[in-house]
């Protein structure tokens, strides 16, 4: 499986968000996506799931399933948890595994994995940022797709759970799956190819804006 | 399909918990129709002649109160971002959305229109058919209201703007339900006219209802 990027570029609010993007990513392999705030990190993620439409350029999928669209193969870790707080921690994840596929799959395997499995009955609206973030990993793990999309995957994670989230990321690569994370920090993973937005579509004025 | 059932379950559940909408519609369906006969007095001919027309006024103000929370709560905290990502054509996912929304404040109001009816001097036969015109009209409020909800999704404070959008649609409705309705209570009028166009109106609703508030949530996100 090959998940490639052809002179892509994002058009958002009036302004040019990037242009110009080029990579490939194949199984077993990540990719990183770095640069400035409000370089497009977000944008080339929410592009490459459809929830951002195209402006120029492609995406290509070889050797995926052909019934299904890249979207449909692909996990979104997103800025927001997409956890409802009045269900419970399992009910949660449970409507995500049945939504998204997985059907009755047992979800405590999952839980367990990420640490939250003593907490199952609690409502979602008493977990902390932290574990609302586990809790939404868990979803990744909860229903099997190739294709991981991580948005700031390590914020508000503590250093064991960010430790065990490059842990996931690397056993998911070595099942063969493809992982893009944009981020900000280094995320310890080894084989990793990096794509730096933010040069080729900053504006002058830009340029001597806040850098991170 | 499972993906579907399971979308039904979450929002029924999220309807009954605290601070979902399925009681706060019912009670304001019950307080409106309640304050009605302080308002006008007891002239009990004036209550019963006006009747269906308040219970009908009030089930519709009641069906659009939580209506502006439907999109607008996935959106805010991601779901609907990974719903639109999701396997299931987004008209299905919408008319799952619209009768769950339906099956939690549209029914509570059919099941408790015979209660409120006493409140208006109605008697058992103008009851039953009352009953029978909010269960076939309700879904057609529902489900025009999908359209402003899913319109209203990307704005703050959608609330009003959903209600200035969705009631002038829902005057067709409003009309043939209350016109189906008086004939129980005022006479030579056949029902079956009126009411066959209500049925119709929700027929027509639940067909564009899902394809309108679809391609309005495909693209406000982009």
């Amino acid at each position: 499986m090959r998940l490639s990027a052809i002179d892509l570029a994002c058009h958002r609010g009036g302004r040019d968000v990037f242009a110009g993007v080029n990579f490939a990513v194949a199984s077993g392999e990540a990719l990183l996506v770095t640069g400035r705030n409000g370089a497009g990190k977000s944008s080339l993620l929410r592009t490459v799931v459809g929830l951002v439409r195209v402006a120029a350029g492609k995406l290509v999928l070889e050797d995926g399933d052909r019934e299904l669209t890249i979207a449909e193969q692909a996990h979104y870790l997103g800025h927001q948890d997409a956890l409802k707080p009045s269900l419970s921690v399992a009910e949660n994840l449970r409507f995500w595994a049945g939504f998204l596929g997985a059907g009755a799959a047992d979800i405590r395997p999952s839980l367990e994995t990420v640490g939250l499995d003593e907490l199952a009955d609690l409502p979602a609206a008493y977990l902390s940022a932290g574990q609302r973030r586990r809790l939404s990993i868990a979803r990744l793990l909860a229903v099997k797709r190739p294709i991981w999309l991580l948005d700031e995957p390590t914020s508000t994670l503590d250093a064991a759970a960010q430790e065990r989230l490059v842990g996931l990321m690397r056993s998911h690569l070595t099942e063969g799956g493809i992982i893009l994370a944009a981020t900000h920090a280094a995320i310890g993973l080894d084989a990793v190819q990096e794509l730096k937005l933010g040069r080729t579509s900053a504006s002058p004025q830009d340029r001597g804006g806040l850098r991170s | 399909m499972s993906a579907l059932a399971a979308l039904l379950v979450r929002d029924m559940r999220i309807a009954v918990r605290v601070g979902g909408g399925a009681l706060m519609g019912v009670l304001f369906f019950l307080v409106v129709v309640t304050l009605v006969p302080f308002a006008l007095g007891p002239d009990l001919a004036l209550l019963k002649r006006i009747g269906p027309a308040i219970l009908w006024l009030a089930a519709l103000l009641a069906s659009l109160l939580a209506l502006d929370r439907l999109f607008a709560a996935d959106h805010e905290d991601g779901s609907l971002d990974l719903i639109l990502m999701s396997r299931a054509p987004l008209e299905l996912v919408v008319l799952v959305k619209g009768f769950a929304h339906w099956l939690t404040t549209g029914l509570p109001l059919v099941l408790a229109a015979p209660l409120t009816g006493l409140f208006l001097n109605l008697d058992a036969p103008a009851e039953g058919v009352l009953v029978l015109t909010l269960l076939v009209g309700t879904p057609a409020l529902t489900f025009i209201g999908l359209i402003g909800a899913a319109i209203a999704v990307a704005l703050r404070r959608g609330g009003l703007l959903l209600a200035v959008l969705v009631l002038p649609l829902t005057v067709p409705v409003l009309i043939f339900g209350v016109a189906a309705a008086n004939t129980a209570v005022a006479g030579p009028v056949p029902f079956g006219t009126p009411f066959t166009v209500l049925c119709a109106l929700t027929l027509a609703s639940l067909v564009i209802g899902p394809f309108a508030a679809a391609a309005a949530l495909r693209q406000e996100l982009e």
